[in-house]
């Protein structure tokens, strides 16, 4: 689809402008042009052979004489036309053609001993047809008897042109089409715009007695109809198939032509009915569901109510908007047209092409809203062209259905509006001139405007910041002065838990971790793993891939899966995270999830040149759990305990859950070897829960002034008793003088019992008030070991 | 007489301590002469046999001799701990120049890393950080910011829909925005930034990706204009890519805006001349802005006569892209190489 400037200078003149700097002008006015393409070729005559013989050293070449105006060339050519007396189109050399995306320069050659001063030319070779084998069969091109020797071939064909390939924006699509966008370039030169000729003869006889017209739904807006008389089908003149070529429209004869030209000119699509298959009936109706249509392109279609449906009163003939049927069309045989020109509810067009897969030229335009003004004006042009280039007589009069409300939509807004709105300096003398260069009535009082919005401006909402665009983009947005807001002074700060998460992910970093950002969709199957606290999953409802289909409830599957990635890739030590909002359903309502997972694997400290490192193992990834939740300041609120109630992904016996103020907010813990052959370890935990523990502001404790006094105990006790539950019996026989207690030493081995283990602990005593004596510690000491030996059938080592 | 043996040590003295060369040796010569039958210490037990009139000097004699012992003592003790550190350093050389044991840096991700980049900035201009859900409405995704149902302005923005239609996966940043409006019931201004996720039905491929990275500022308030907006972006555009940028204006649509923009930066590669990265133009998109339409305004519950404000948005891969230099969006989401993200590990910012 591209626009013609050939075409654009019958509206407005376009013919001494430098189209590159045009283009620039409109694009910079918001009518995005993205590409600029100019077919003119240099060095491309009309010629004419008097002299044509057969090629001494080749039995399909030809050696011809040929005039072309200035001298007379010697050129050799392959083609199986050429001959005496016809008129060729001829690249002397330096003409350049198109060769695919490049260009190819003709030279003087040697062409099996005889020389050759250029290139007799097909269509094909110039880009004006396509390269198909029928083309090449044809031959050279041969023009006119009457061409005038020695012109540039491409201006005598009137096909030299320049197009523009627009990238428009989804408001203004109407500019795919000449007329609309004659009026910005109208805009842009500050010239008029000249309508087209839409006037034709039109017979005695009365469409009334012809056919009958009745419409039954309000989705209709506006339905015209016109007949066409003795038609004469053949080829198309040339302009049209070159203007058509050039939108990207294929020619199929002049009478399909005509109503593709026309639907390029205003942006409205006809549709011709063949009249005599037809008969003397017209009903659109809504479809009913489950009726059929065998359309154009011979496939039959389901149809349901939201379709709007032209019938015969019986059959249906066309899908509204969407596609013809398949035995009331254009033939070879067609002699009388049915011509419709109609408007209708452009969600019924959307919803009915989208659902048949059928969006053509026509639909997509039917999409968008239409002028009422094109309706009728596209229907005479058609019997204007028809009854130039068809031959056809046109009956008196049409038939109408209108229902389209024709309040013209005026735009109340002052000078000081576009001021403040723009930001730059607009006098009344600019609103002026731009509302006459994009041709809107206006009248202006104490700076105050009334506008009226043409109906051909259907993107334009009835409100002044409208307008205020339509002036500021035309002028310029160049013209405006960068300036900050006049507005009171403030500090931005993180809104909800933003800054909490921040916070935890530079404490990922600064612990080694590299941050990751893997998708929300994952497969059904990943969506199984890692299940714990799941609620619902969320799936989507048409997913594009089985492997994006359901929103994750865990971020371990594509952590892992980076995790994987890099172990293939041989890169050992491993250190990623990931922050991601998770959601599920729960008791019929979203629900929200902000969770960290985090991977480790391989070395985490070491040195490249000697074997000192520590490699990453269950005790590391607990500490970072640690050292995360007491920087958060949750010390002495949490807790780290062995569970047997996670997911079958995760070791049974290498992993914690945990624990904030009594609340699970996630785990820890090694792979299971099922899933990975690699020590790797993970973690996954809910911010969200995390965000929800409050924790105090530092306040400062002086130390105590008193000394300490610190005593050691090894108890021997069984190899399943948890040190972790020792700690806390210890910590409540001991009391309030005791303050802390260090694990100092592990030992299994030949020292002790095989199913025996000997933890060590070191006890800490102090009191801020005064000093202990050794005495009451002894006590209370004796007191903590008693007790532990009784309770875990323990006894004390080396004692 | 007495000064005569007086003087005799003090020149053993002399030859004695320049023999001293380990403190063993000191210890000894000590003992000698300073210890309890050592040759000074004797000195002290004459003083019985010397005449009254002598005493005096005699005593002076020795102290004077005791002195110069110890000096000399102190200046050589302090010598030989010196030379015992200094062979202990010798000792302890190692080579330095291999390299330390290695600690990770721990790098953010580049879209993060933009983010922030942006957040500082506009937090600076008072713009507060808010977010919003993924799993969003429909009526905040489209309804409300002037995309009724079937509008065509859908097209370009396919979206993943949950169940029936009423919830989608948000194909924008925008009804953050629409849910502050509310929050703030059309009596207070606003100034947001709401950066985050944002899904699309598009398929993967170097410049399409199905889940993507917004970030949309909204600044509602009084007699607000589009000159400010420019001067807005200019300082984003700047802070990111550097002081030298120029900013443009071009006309654009939005259903949520008008006027709407689409704002341009002068190409930082080849600096407005034209090179593969702007495609010849000499100019870069980076975003897209414009004025709040007053129906958004009128269906958040602000009056467009007394508010109006401005609205932006960026794409932060595309930012990102132009930033680093990075052709693929895949490049964010999948096969993560370590040795990739370890490019991000410098300073942030």
């Amino acid at each position: 689809m591209a626009i013609s400037l050939n075409w654009i200078n019958d509206y407005v003149d376009v013919k001494n402008e430098d189209k590159v700097d045009l283009a620039n002008k409109i694009t910079a006015s918001g009518i995005n042009i993205e590409k600029v393409t100019t077919t003119k070729i240099d060095n491309l005559v009309v010629g004419e052979v008097i002299e044509c013989t057969n090629h001494p050293d080749s039995d399909h070449l030809h050696v011809c004489m040929v005039n072309v105006g200035s001298e007379t060339l010697q050129i050799v050519c392959g083609a199986s036309n050429v001959r005496t007396g016809i008129k060729v189109i001829v690249a002397l050399p330096k003409a350049k053609l198109p060769d695919g995306d490049k260009l190819f320069e003709i030279k003087k050659s040697v062409i099996r001993g005889v020389e050759s001063n250029g290139m007799l030319c097909a269509l094909f070779e110039l880009g004006l047809e396509e390269k198909t084998e029928e083309n090449y069969s044809k031959g050279i091109c041969e023009l006119d008897k009457n061409a005038p020797v020695g012109v540039n071939a491409l201006d005598y064909l009137n096909v030299s042109d320049t197009t523009y390939e627009l990238d428009l924006n989804p408001n203004r699509t109407d500019c795919n089409n000449h007329i609309p966008f004659a009026y910005e370039v109208a805009a842009v030169l500050k010239k008029q715009v000249t309508m087209p000729d839409i006037s034709f003869k039109e017979l005695d006889e009365k469409i009334d007695n012809q056919v009958s017209l009745d419409v039954t739904t309000p989705n209709v807006y506006m339905y015209n109809l016109m007949i066409a008389k003795d038609v004469k089908i053949k080829e198309s003149p040339d302009f049209i198939k070159h203007r058509l070529e050039v939108a990207g429209v294929r020619s199929i004869n002049n009478v399909v032509d005509i109503s593709n030209y026309v639907m390029l000119e205003y942006g409205q699509p006809l549709h011709f009915f063949d009249k005599d298959v037809v008969g003397d009936k017209i009903v659109v109706r809504m479809a009913k569901d489950g009726e059929v249509i065998t359309t154009l392109d011979k496939e039959e279609r389901d149809l349901i109510k939201d379709d709007i449906l032209i019938t015969d009163g019986d059959t249906p003939l066309c899908v509204a908007g969407v596609m013809g049927g398949l035995n009331s069309g254009i033939t070879d045989k067609t002699k009388n047209i049915l011509i419709e020109s109609a408007m209708f509810n452009p969600y019924n067009i959307r919803y009915t092409s989208i659902r048949l897969g059928l969006r053509s030229e026509a639909s997509l335009r039917f999409e968008k809203p239409l002028n009422y003004e094109y309706c009728l004006l596209a229907l005479k042009r058609a019997c204007h062209l028809l009854e130039k280039y068809a031959d056809a007589k046109i009956v008196k009069g049409s038939l109408s259905y209108d229902k389209v409300d024709k309040t013209p939509k005026v735009i109340k807004v002052t000078l000081k509006d576009f001021n403040s709105i723009l930001g730059m300096k607009v006098t009344n003398n600019d609103v002026k001139e731009t509302l006459t260069n994009l041709g809107f009535d206006y009248q202006e009082n104490n700076d105050n405007y009334e506008v009226i919005v043409p109906n051909r401006r259907q993107d334009i909402y009835p409100q002044k910041e409208d307008i205020i665009e339509e002036v500021g983009r035309l002028m310029g947005y160049d013209n405006i002065e960068p300036t900050l807001p006049l507005i009171r002074t403030k500090k931005g700060e993180y809104r909800s838990n933003i800054k909490f998460r921040k916070i935890i992910s530079k404490r990922m970093r600064s612990l080694g971790f590299n941050e990751i950002r893997t998708y929300t969709l994952i497969s059904e199957g990943d969506s199984q793993k890692y299940i714990y606290n799941f609620n619902k999953p969320i799936k989507l409802l048409k997913p594009m891939l089985k492997e994006r289909s359901v929103i994750r409830q865990s971020l371990l599957n594509s952590l892992m899966e980076v995790v994987n990635y890099n172990l293939s890739k041989k890169n050992k030590d491993i250190y990623l995270y990931e922050i991601a909002n998770v959601y599920s359903e729960k008791d019929n309502e979203f629900f929200e999830d902000t969770k960290l997972a985090f991977a480790m694997t391989g070395k985490y400290l070491f040195n490249t040149w000697n074997s000192l490192n520590y490699t990453t193992d269950f005790y590391l990834i607990k500490g970072v759990i640690e050292n995360l939740l007491e920087f958060l300041g949750l010390n002495n609120r949490y807790s780290l305990t062995l569970s047997g109630n996670l997911p079958k992904e995760i070791h049974p016996k290498i992993n914690c859950e945990i624990i904030v103020d009594g609340k699970s907010i996630g785990y820890f813990g090694k792979l299971h070897p099922n899933v990975s052959k690699e020590d790797v370890y993970i973690c996954e935990m809910s911010l969200s829960a995390l965000f929800e523990h409050k924790t105090s502001d530092v306040k400062y404790i002086e130390l105590n002034k008193y000394p300490t006094i610190e005593k050691d105990v090894a108890f021997v006790l069984d190899k399943s008793v948890l040190a972790e539950s020792l700690v806390k019996d210890i910590k409540s026989y001991g009391g309030k003088l005791l303050t802390n207690i260090k694990i100092f030493d592990i030992y299994t081995g030949d020292k002790i019992d095989d199913s025996k283990k000997s933890i060590a602990y070191n006890l800490t005593f102090e009191d801020k008030t005064r000093t202990l004596t050794e005495e009451e510690v002894m006590e209370i000491f004796n007191k903590i070991i008693d007790n532990i030996c009784t309770k875990y059938n323990a006894s004390i080592r080396d004692k | 007489m007495f000064n005569d043996e007086i003087n005799k040590i003090k020149k053993e003295l002399e030859i004695a301590f320049n023999d001293i060369d380990t403190k063993e040796k000191l210890d000894i010569l000590k003992q000698e002469y300073m210890g309890k039958n050592g040759s000074i210490t004797e000195l002290n037990s004459k003083i019985k046999i010397i005449p009254n009139e002598e005493k005096k000097s005699f005593g002076m004699a020795v102290n004077e001799l005791k002195a110069i012992f110890n000096e000399n003592y102190e200046r050589i003790s302090k010598s030989l701990e010196e030379k015992l550190i200094n062979e202990k350093l010798n000792k302890d050389a190692i080579d330095v120049s291999l390299p330390g044991v290695h600690i990770e840096i721990g790098s953010a991700h580049p879209i993060e890393r933009i983010i922030e980049s942006l957040e500082n900035l506009l937090m600076s201009m008072g713009y507060d950080v808010v977010e919003g859900p993924e799993v969003e409405k429909d009526l905040y995704n489209f309804e409300l910011l002037n995309l009724p149902k079937g509008h065509p302005a859908r097209d370009a923005q396919d979206t993943f829909y949950l169940k029936g239609d009423e919830y989608l996966l948000r194909s924008q940043t925008s009804p953050v925005q629409v849910r502050e409006m509310l929050r703030c019931k059309g009596v207070e201004p606003i100034r947001i930034i709401c950066p985050g996720k944002t899904y699309r039905r598009d398929e993967d491929d170097a410049t399409h990706s199905h889940q993507f990275t917004q970030m949309e500022g909204l600044l509602v308030d009084e007699n607000i204009t589009l000159g400010d907006l420019k001067g807005t972006f200019e300082a984003v555009a700047k802070m990111l890519f550097g002081e030298a940028r120029k900013t443009r204006f071009r006309p654009s649509f939005y259903p949520f805006t008008e006027p709407s923009v689409e704002m341009d930066i002068s190409c930082f590669n080849c600096n407005g001349k034209g090179c593969n990265i702007c495609k010849g133009t000499g100019w870069i998109t980076v975003g897209g802005a414009g004025m709040v339409n007053p129906i958004v305004l009128k269906n958040c519950g602000y009056d467009p006569d007394k508010w109006n404000g401005f609205a932006f948005g960026f794409g932060i891969e595309r930012l990102a892209m132009l930033k680093y230099g990075i052709n693929d969006i895949r490049t964010f989401y999948v096969n993560h190489d370590i040795r990739t993200l370890k490019e991000f590990d410098r300073r942030e910012y």
